[in-house]
């Protein structure tokens, strides 16, 4: 650029890094193996510190993304030529490594083979040996390219616990010989349930924490989509479930901003302005919601999409359709018969029959007496339910309780709020 | 206007040990400078320097390693801009983003060859 001329500030696209970072990821941990991550993780960074310094004073290469992604690929052939790290690398694949380093290379970083490795990635963070937290934190640092401190504060924990579970989760893949790939027939099936479950903890951690700050959450359920939709283009893995997780999340989404007032406080379903719910994102939703509807397996994110759609199809809280809604929670109790959606089905009974009703569904949940007294929102539900049928001594004690149980400011706000009116 | 040279000193970006969303902010942070300096007019160029180097130096000159400068006094790279006075060029150096990194800029006139004719 010449002296005096003037060019407009330049901008990267939001989270590209994040983004590139588990795609250079993905794509070096195939050729390298997964027990060389680390030897891919210094790779990857190094990229990054090498478009810091580059970037800093010059234009912006046009397309940013392609430039990660050739350097990543020169620094893979400068490792493959001083053959380092070779010794452990499949020696089918070593052969063509080594006699056409560069073709080889090349098909690696091809669009459609990037995502395969994405979803390598995906897979293995998902081994059936790690548990659900450890799955939860490798995935984030690998696939989705989160530090140590983002996740520590997305799933509002310490910095140490986290690197001792990513450092845990990475020793077993390490160790165990865990081969990086889809997995095919039955082995599928299972363990893109696992997926599906990893991605839709990520989500409810961003969409129902209340503990961490608003950024991190909404960053967590746009990650979680993000994958949900990696999967949803993927041939083997475009399954029927894939997208009906993907259309629940859309849902659920649409009314991020207005579930949640000023002050961070908690607007519930039936107070929420659905003016301000977000038209494209349920748009989306039955998008995906329709094009779950082949084959003939019902999963429980068929049906949990369904009921979320059914509030979105109201045009006020008056106009819900509870019957409709109960025929879901009737079909969701039998796949998932679990208390929280007992609970929720005492709600719709409210509705549909009465108050007492719902009252005494709740009271014939297993283990209930437990089950107040552990978890705030079986006793707080309970409570709201009293006050309905005018019990406030039952209402006001339960409440309370609740109140001491949640952890979260913004619970205890509303809970507060609601106190306030038992008399 | 006179051009006057920005060199940098302070922890190199890997020493900084960035995730990828705080390497992204860090780098939105010199685009903002540099295109508020471009916008006056007043960017010339720069560019990074290897950390690693050589110095020559002695009565029988000699070459060793380094210098291994460590942290903040680590010579980082340089920028080139134009300005009326050192003041002037000072108060540009203000926007300079890695102040909380324990950086620093060192502001020098360039001297130029007069005009021949």
């Amino acid at each position: 650029m010449s002296p005096g001329e003037t060019q407009p500030t330049q901008q990267l696209v939001d989270h590209l890094f994040r983004h590139e970072a588990g795609k250079m990821i993905a794509v070096l941990t195939r050729i390298f193996g997964i027990h060389n991550l680390e030897l891919v993780e210094d790779t990857v960074q190094e990229t990054f510190l090498k478009a810091l310094q580059v970037w800093k004073f010059n234009a912006l290469p046009d397309n940013p993304g392609a430039w990660l992604m050739q350097v990543a690929r020169n620094k893979t052939i400068d490792l493959i030529r001083r053959q380092q790290k070779l010794a452990d690398i499949s020696s089918e694949l070593q052969v063509l490594l080594l006699s056409d380093t560069e073709n080889t290379i090349q098909q690696f970083f091809l669009d459609t083979e990037i995502a395969d490795s994405q979803l390598r990635m995906i897979f293995t963070c998902c081994h059936p040996a790690l548990s659900p937290e450890d799955q939860v934190a490798l995935t984030l640092k690998t696939v989705s390219g989160f530090g140590v401190q983002e996740i520590a504060r997305a799933l509002v924990s310490n910095d140490a616990a986290i690197q001792k579970r990513i450092y845990r989760a990475k020793e077993y893949i390490r160790t165990s010989q865990v081969q990086f790939e889809i997995p095919s027939g039955v082995a599928l099936a299972q363990r893109l349930e696992i997926v599906y479950t990893v991605l839709y903890l990520l989500f409810n951690e961003g969409y129902s924490s209340m503990k961490a700050d608003e950024l991190i959450r909404y960053d967590l359920c746009a990650e979680a989509m993000r994958l949900c939709k990696l999967l949803t283009e993927h041939k083997v893995v475009a399954q029927p479930s894939s997208f009906a997780l993907l259309s629940l999340m859309c849902f659920q989404a649409s009314r991020f901003e207005s579930r949640i007032g000023e002050d961070n406080t908690i607007i519930l379903l039936q107070d929420q302005d659905r003016s301000k719910w977000d038209k494209d994102l349920i748009a989306l939703g039955y998008r995906f919601l329709n094009q779950s509807s082949t084959g003939d397996h019902l999963s429980v994110y068929h049906i949990e999409s369904a009921i979320a759609a059914e509030h979105c199809l109201a045009p006020d809280f008056a106009s819900t359709n509870w019957y409709a809604l109960l025929r879901l929670y009737d079909y969701l109790l039998e796949c998932k018969p679990i208390p929280i959606v007992k609970l929720n089905r005492s709600v719709i009974l409210a509705r549909t029959a009465s108050v007492g009703v719902a009252i005494d569904t709740i009271l014939d949940i297993p283990d209930i007496r437990e089950l107040l007294n552990r978890h705030y929102i079986y006793a707080a539900v309970l409570g709201h339910l009293y006050a309905q049928a005018g019990n406030s001594t039952e209402s006001r004690r339960l409440l309370e309780k609740a109140y001491d149980l949640t952890p979260s400011l913004a619970e205890k706000k509303l809970l507060q709020d609601k106190l306030a009116t038992i008399h | 206007m006179k051009d006057f040279m920005f060199i940098f000193r302070g922890p190199s970006p890997e020493d900084l040990n960035l995730t990828p969303e705080q390497g992204q902010a860090h780098m939105q942070k010199w685009f903002n400078w540099i295109g508020e300096l471009s916008a006056k007019g007043r960017y010339v160029g720069g560019d990074p320097l290897v950390r690693e180097g050589k110095t020559v130096k002695g009565k029988k000159p000699v070459a060793t390693d380094g210098p291994f400068a460590e942290g903040k006094e680590l010579l980082g790279g340089y920028v080139i801009i134009k300005a009326e006075s050192l003041a002037e060029a000072t108060e540009l150096a203000f926007g300079f983003p890695d102040f909380a990194n324990e950086g620093s800029v060192e502001i020098r006139e360039i001297v130029k060859m007069p005009m021949s004719s």
